[in-house]
């Protein structure tokens, strides 16, 4: 259960990224968050594993505070967290099962990280990571030598290696062309019905929101306008969340 | 197009442009009479004529000589025809011979010298022996003769004004080179020192290299900003760091006393080496396991902690143990190797140098252990502790840190300029401290976290620039003074020149990655290090090889000429050449330079393509 409270966000230029949001992830939930860019969907997301910290407001997941955590707890936390983004954020230069290994440096001890040392237990864990995910020929590729659709699914295997019992999920298609966007996100899917994992997924298109979604969140100009299932947004909802010269496509 | 016709012509603006105009020629203008440029010196006589000589020299660089032999023939001469006139015996015409005529003359008249039979086509002096002697070495004069196919010469010469009335003579040598070319003195010396001069550029490169590395991760803005630590954790750590170095010195040279009774033996040498690793592998994989699933107990920790302060015992022992290895060993080869005593020479000094910086990396070791732990307390305190107390804490140990760190400095002011005034080194540095961290923890919040990253950044960065602007032949004057003349303190300046330079430039790629993969391995949970290790340091590998090529360029050409300052290297030999104006010998050096120069730049420009 991730619970945000009060959740503000402004940004030393005096940006107001996030204002005041509330809302609730029950566990196991697919959970949607709509908006414009710029609507701090993003932030949003960095702020519930607190690769930025939020100016004000409290989140807490399976009763711990996230706000609160020290840098030891916030270790522990983040590598129950998975995430995935939207430029894969992959290390180019870095062999795929490198950076999928890359998912376990919060539980390996980082004085063998130093010798670039992992477990045999987790290099196998990486190879069935990868084959969860199709890929598991690229193993030996370096990262760069991927498509984009490849190379997002080792994003997820690289979340998939955290054992994570959320996924915090950045707009993971909206640089894939719409084929790929779906194989993607029935990835996620499937990683939500059958691990029973969280998923918090920001998304573009309201065709994958009403697709993949069980429940929808909207912000707009950093305030929720909008909480609730994917088919109760009508066409007047649609223009309070995208402002109202948006037509709608999807 | 549009846009200029839009711009109106301002008188103004015309009239700025006028006068940065003449200010520009004002300028040069100045420049030229300060450079003394003068076409007038260049075009007289003089400098036309050694700028003539230099040349030649330059272009017949001392390289290869041949092996020479010569002949010579003492033609008689009488100078002054005595009474009776002269009765001239026929030459032995077996072997080269020459004959003056006429015979006898007066001092100051002209003779024609013609010879026969000597090596065709060479050359040698023709000139007058002074006195009854046919051996005496003196000659006067200053003619040459060149011989024609069939070694017959003719020259003509003044006669010196030294009559007399028994015979005198006049010697034609000639002299023609043997066999094949063989490399001059001059090619050898050269040879040796362009050697040198290859690894002077080597080993500064290497030893720049390792150490810019770690520093340009705290030189580089992107890295450092995020590091923030709350004024406990600050203060801690930097009474920490101190109390560390001591207590790791003191701990080292109790260890180095404890091993050096052992040391002089190769065997315990060699049964040390081998066990010691063993010990520490085994502990350490205890202490450290692969993966922490739940967070450890209290206890456990402890005795984490006290395996690893034990086997870091162990570690140093190994150390010097190898010390002593290497230079016993080294002792050992230099003396059976010969030829190769080199490699038993160079175990030996590694091993020095391993005994030299042991206790320095104890103590430093032992300064980050104890400043990071007191660091994490700090934090640790300020996280959990109420704010009242955290305050009184950060009072306390604020003013300890701020008077620890002045007095430092203090004894340091004291040490370099011996002022001998406690009161202006010791008691009062120490009192202004205190007052100055007491001041910064009034006016902090007690758990505001303070910018550390950012204030080790500009630090770094200032001295980096600071000791940058220094030009590496300059810090080798001061070397040369430290460790004196020769390459060593070449390598020192160079060295020192490319560490503060290359850290400076890596720390510019170091700034330029993609924060990207950064923020996904932070995302994982992993900490600083295992971020910089996962997603900073394959994005900056290429950048790095590259630079490090680059730098390799600049450190050969500029060890060729450290040795003007006493650093070593082939620049020594050079300025002596063109000091002694032996320009054929300073050519040769300027060739090998400009060859290996050339070739070092083909052979790293060929790695280049090779390794990004």
């Amino acid at each position: 259960m991730l619970q945000v409270k009060n959740l503000t966000k402004i940004y030393d230029g005096g940006v107001k990224a996030l204002d005041n949001v509330t809302f609730d992830v029950p566990k196991g939930q697919f959970l949607a968050v709509i908006g414009l860019s710029g609507s701090g969907k993003s932030t949003l997301l960095r702020c519930i594993n607190r690769l930025i910290d939020p100016t004000a407001g409290q989140i807490l997941w399976d009763g711990e505070d996230v706000t609160a955590a020290t840098p030891e707890e916030m270790r522990r936390i983040r590598r129950k967290i998975g995430m995935v983004f939207q430029h894969f954020n992959l290390v180019h230069r870095s062999k795929v099962i490198t950076n999928v290994l890359g998912g376990r440096l919060g539980y390996v001890n980082p004085a063998w990280s130093l010798l670039n040392r992992f477990p045999k237990e987790d290099m196998d864990k990486a190879m069935k990571q990868l084959e969860r995910v199709g890929i598991a020929d690229k193993a030996q590729q370096r990262a760069d030598e991927l498509s984009g659709g490849q190379q997002q699914r080792v994003g997820i295997a690289r979340a998939l290696m955290q054992d994570p019992k959320m996924i915090l999920a950045d707009e993971p298609v909206a640089s894939l062309d719409p084929v790929l966007a779906h194989s993607i996100m029935k990835h996620l899917e499937e990683i939500n019905k059958n691990d029973g994992v969280t998923v918090l997924c920001s998304l573009h298109f309201l065709d994958l929101v009403h697709r993949y979604a069980d429940r929808v969140i909207a912000l707009n100009q950093g305030q929720l306008v909008f909480e609730g299932l994917p088919s109760e947004i009508d066409d007047k909802k649609f223009k309070d969340i995208y402002g109202r010269d948006a037509e709608r496509v999807g | 197009m549009a846009n200029n016709k839009d711009k109106k012509a301002s008188p103004w603006k015309s009239m700025r442009v006028g006068l940065a105009f003449l200010a520009g020629i004002v300028i040069y203008a100045y420049g030229f009479e300060i450079t003394k440029i003068d076409l007038e010196e260049l075009r007289s006589e003089r400098r036309q004529e050694s700028l003539v000589r230099v040349t030649r020299a330059l272009a017949e660089p001392d390289i290869l000589e041949y092996e020479k032999e010569s002949e010579f023939f003492n033609a008689p001469v009488y100078v002054t025809c005595p009474e009776g006139g002269v009765t001239a015996d026929q030459p032995d015409t077996s072997g080269p011979y020459a004959i003056v005529t006429p015979a006898c003359a007066e001092p100051g008249e002209t003779v024609t010298v013609e010879g026969f039979n000597f090596y065709p086509n060479s050359s040698g002096p023709v000139r007058f022996v002074p006195g009854n002697d046919p051996t005496n070495v003196v000659e006067l004069g200053n003619e040459t003769a060149q011989t024609d196919a069939e070694g017959h010469f003719t020259v003509t010469l003044k006669l010196p004004d030294r009559p007399s009335e028994d015979v005198q003579f006049i010697r034609a040598s000639m002299s023609r080179n043997v066999g094949s070319p063989k490399f001059t003195q001059t090619a050898h010396d050269t040879w040796e020192k362009i050697i040198e001069t290859v690894f002077l550029a080597l080993l500064a490169t290497t030893l720049g290299t390792i150490l810019a590395i770690p520093l340009s991760f705290i030189a580089a803005r992107n890295l450092m900003k995020p590091v923030r630590s709350p004024l406990t954790s600050i203060s801690f750590s930097v009474l920490g760091w101190p109390i560390g170095i001591a207590i790791g010195y003191f701990v080292v040279n109790m260890v180095s006393n404890f091993t050096a009774p052992y040391t002089s033996n190769i065997l315990v040498n060699l049964v040390s080496v081998v066990l010691a690793p063993v010990i520490m592998t085994f502990a350490i994989r205890w202490a450290l396991p692969e993966e922490d699933i739940a967070a450890p107990s209290l206890g456990l920790r402890i005795g984490r902690l006290a395996t690893l302060f034990a086997s870091a015992l162990v570690g140093f022992f190994w150390l010097y143990q190898l010390a002593g290895l290497m230079v016993n060993s080294g002792l050992a080869l230099e003396a059976a190797l010969g030829s190769f005593a080199f490699l038993g020479g160079f175990l030996f000094q590694l091993g020095e140098i391993l005994k030299v910086i042991t206790p320095a990396l104890g103590a430093l070791a032992a300064g980050g252990v104890l400043g990071n732990f007191l660091g994490k307390l700090g934090q640790r305190a300020s996280e959990k502790m109420d704010a009242g107390l955290v305050k009184t804490i950060n009072l306390i140990s604020s003013a300890a840190a701020g008077a620890t760190v002045l007095g430092l400095l203090g004894w340091l002011v004291e040490w370099l300029y011996q002022i001998g005034r406690p009161a202006y080194t010791q008691s009062g540095p120490i009192l202004v401290g205190a007052v100055l961290g007491l001041l910064l923890a009034v006016f902090t919040k007690a758990k505001d976290t303070l910018p550390t990253g950012l204030v080790i950044y500009y630090v770094t960065r200032t001295i980096l620039n600071t000791l940058r602007s220094v030009e590496a032949l300059v810090m080798a004057i001061v070397f040369v003074i430290a460790v004196g003349i020769g390459p060593f303190a070449g390598v020192m300046a160079l060295g020192l020149h490319t560490i503060v330079s290359l850290a400076k430039l890596y720390s510019e790629q170091v700034e330029s990655i993609q924060a990207g993969p950064l923020e996904a391995i932070t995302a994982t949970g992993a900490n600083r290090l295992q971020t910089i290790i996962y997603a900073v340091v394959p994005q900056i590998v290429p950048p790095y090889i590259s630079y490090t090529m680059y730098r390799w360029d600049i450190n050969v050409r500029m060890s060729t000429i450290i040795g003007f300052v006493g650093g070593g290297g082939i620049g020594f030999l050079l300025q002596q050449n063109i000091n002694l104006l032996n320009y054929r010998a300073a050519s040769a050096q300027m060739i090998a330079i400009a060859v290996v120069v050339s070739l070092m730049d083909y052979i790293s420009s060929v790695m280049r393509e090779k390794v990004v």
